[in-house]
């Protein structure tokens, strides 16, 4: 016997979480990120020859991979319908730890791992602020935002550290094709992250607490809890990618990568991730993160200034936000 | 009520719930029979949701006690309660708008296998079984995979009640479950309601409507300022009585 629910184009439209009545510009919401992508990589080909080229798609998805693993720790925080603003500063805090541990003598892999252990531990505490104290999310990484800052310049006197590790230089440098170590890294991130969320009671529980907070409440859902692994995930991640930054650049340098503060949240907002919690992907911020990157390439290889380079990608992210309000 | 009665799922006595010098609940006492739908009717502010929330473990009581199928329980928490097979299907619904139907049965409950530390969602089994219930319960039913958010009124309030009812074995407590609905699935509602009450199921029910009340209802209490001050059976009573009793024109 066949099951009613699983046959026909309504279980297909179920599967995409749509309805009949949904269709059209709810489905142009839905796919914005993915038609972004493909009028970009138009336009790219009708403006430059070397967009579409097999050097330059590799640099590009090389240079998104890093912001790819920003923005899927966003997106558990922003799912929650919190905000972290603090990313860039633990990335930058767990690297100035890591060339901390090498300048010390000890071996790169011990510093890596002290690294992700401070990254989460630096989450973490964010989400305990939230939780317990029941601060406002964005407040409090604001505030840790700063401290973290502040604690990195503090670590490190304010001095970039050389850090000298052949596992380091070859994730940066090698790969297969198209496909670098850094891509495959964000890949696997992906697909763990893209697991927790739709197939663990956790990831349940975070959409829950982001959609219906008063509900999650009633139905026993521990919010510090919820609050907590988000941001240790967010953590976590941002100390993944502070070790890719210190690998790319072969030192700890205490205020590299500060814009991926803003555009890992614009990655997971033109992915399709809600700010005010409760739906999201992961699939959304990965192609979220290679616009932002493409549309900075398009903008450097056809020789157009480089402060239009944040306006544009500004625009882009309004414009994708716009799109969406048809998505309900 | 020194003795307890086998057939008396709940009984709560002298229950007392300040919020500092607000008094919510003001000594309540009352009980609701197994099998049966026992209203709870009262003017706004009568202590009705207090009530509710203490024995659902949501509020704290600072004193009374509560036998649940004639034993002392304690209700500190809304896990305890649960943990006696006590439901709610609350005003709000407390439903989850973009997850799926079956998510939002088993929400906080989620079925899981797993290796080792790694566990993860049984989904093809949490649908099946969502899907059986809510059928089980209306024939007006979505696809299990659908969001909440693409449902009806009705089809929400289905959800809301299926999900009580599947894990409040015991008793399932509503507040104003059809408040905000149509006559047409008001009127499901309360069939659903009924034909679980026939099966066995026992329900408290808030109602604002002394009409349902009289349609719905096997027993019901009267609260003010936080005390159950009359209970009739419906078949012994009229709406013009309990209204009489809501609004103090008759004392007990």
């Amino acid at each position: 016997m066949t099951t009613p629910i699983s046959a026909g184009p309504s279980a297909l439209l179920a599967r995409l979480g749509l309805s009949r009545e949904q269709l059209g510009m709810a489905t142009v919401a839905k796919l914005a990120p993915l038609l972004a992508l493909i009028i970009l990589v138009i336009i790219g080909a009708i403006v430059s020859p070397t967009f579409l080229s097999f050097g330059n798609i590799r640099s590009m998805l090389l240079t998104s991979a890093i912001l790819m693993i920003f923005a899927v720790g966003q997106t558990f925080v922003i799912a929650t319908g919190g905000i972290d603003l603090s990313v860039a500063s633990i990335a930058q805090l767990s690297g100035v730890s890591l060339g901390i541990v090498v300048a010390g003598g000890l071996s790169p892999e011990l510093g890596m791992l002290g690294a992700l252990v401070i990254g989460t531990a630096a989450g973490a505490l964010n989400g305990l602020i939230v939780s317990k104290l029941k601060i406002t999310d964005f407040i409090v990484t604001l505030g840790t935002f700063s401290a973290y800052s502040g604690l990195t310049l503090l670590l490190s006197d304010a001095k970039p550290q050389i850090v000298n590790s052949s596992f380091l230089i070859a994730i940066s440098t090698r790969g297969f094709g198209l496909v670098s170590f850094l891509l495959l890294i964000a890949i696997v991130v992906a697909v763990v992250a893209h697991f927790v969320m739709f197939r663990t009671p956790f990831g349940t529980h975070v959409l829950a607490v982001g959609g219906n907070k008063k509900a999650a409440d009633a139905l026993g859902i521990s919010f510090v809890r919820v609050k907590v692994g988000v941001y240790a995930i967010s953590g976590l991640l941002a100390a993944v990618a502070g070790i890719l930054l210190v690998a790319r650049l072969g030192a700890a340098e205490p205020t590299a990568g500060s814009a991926y503060q803003l555009t890992s949240i614009a990655a997971a907002v033109l992915g399709g991730v809600s700010l005010f919690g409760g739906k999201g992907s992961i699939i959304g911020p990965l192609i979220g993160a290679l616009v932002l990157t493409g549309v900075v390439n398009l903008l450097t290889i056809t020789g157009v200034p480089v402060y239009y380079q944040p306006i544009a990608v500004g625009a882009v992210v309004v414009l994708a936000a716009y799109l969406r309000r048809y998505e309900r | 009520m020194t003795h307890t009665t086998p057939n008396r799922i709940l009984e709560v006595s002298d229950l007392r719930v300040r919020f500092g010098s607000v008094v919510a609940l003001d000594g309540a006492t009352m009980y609701a029979n197994t099998g049966e739908i026992t209203a709870i009717i009262g003017d706004n502010g009568a202590g009705k949701s207090s009530l509710t929330k203490a024995i659902l473990g949501v509020y704290p009581t600072s004193e009374g006690e509560i036998l649940f199928k004639g034993e002392k329980a304690v209700m500190d928490t809304p896990h305890a309660a649960k943990s006696h097979g006590i439901e709610a299907v609350f005003q709000d619904l407390a439903l989850f708008d973009d997850l799926t139907l079956w998510q939002n049965m088993f929400i906080n409950r989620e079925l899981t296998g797993g290796f080792g530390p790694f566990s993860f969602l049984k989904r093809a089994e949490m649908i099946k079984q969502s899907d059986d219930l809510v059928r089980r319960l209306t024939v007006n039913v979505p696809d299990a995979r659908r969001t909440v958010r693409s449902m009806s009124g009705g089809q929400r309030q289905a959800v809301a009640i299926a999900r009580a009812v599947a894990w409040g074995s015991e008793l399932v407590i509503m507040d104003e479950p059809t408040a905000a609905l149509g006559i047409r699935e008001r009127t499901e509602v309360e069939d659903t309601i009924m034909s679980l009450r026939d099966e066995g199921r026992s329900f408290m029910l808030i109602s604002h409507s002394f009409d349902q009340v009289m349609r719905v209802a096997d027993a019901v209490w009267v609260m003010r300022h936080g005390r159950a001050v009359a209970h009739r059976r419906v078949s012994e009573t009229t709406g013009e009585e309990l209204v009489a009793l809501v609004t103090g024109a008759i004392n007990e």
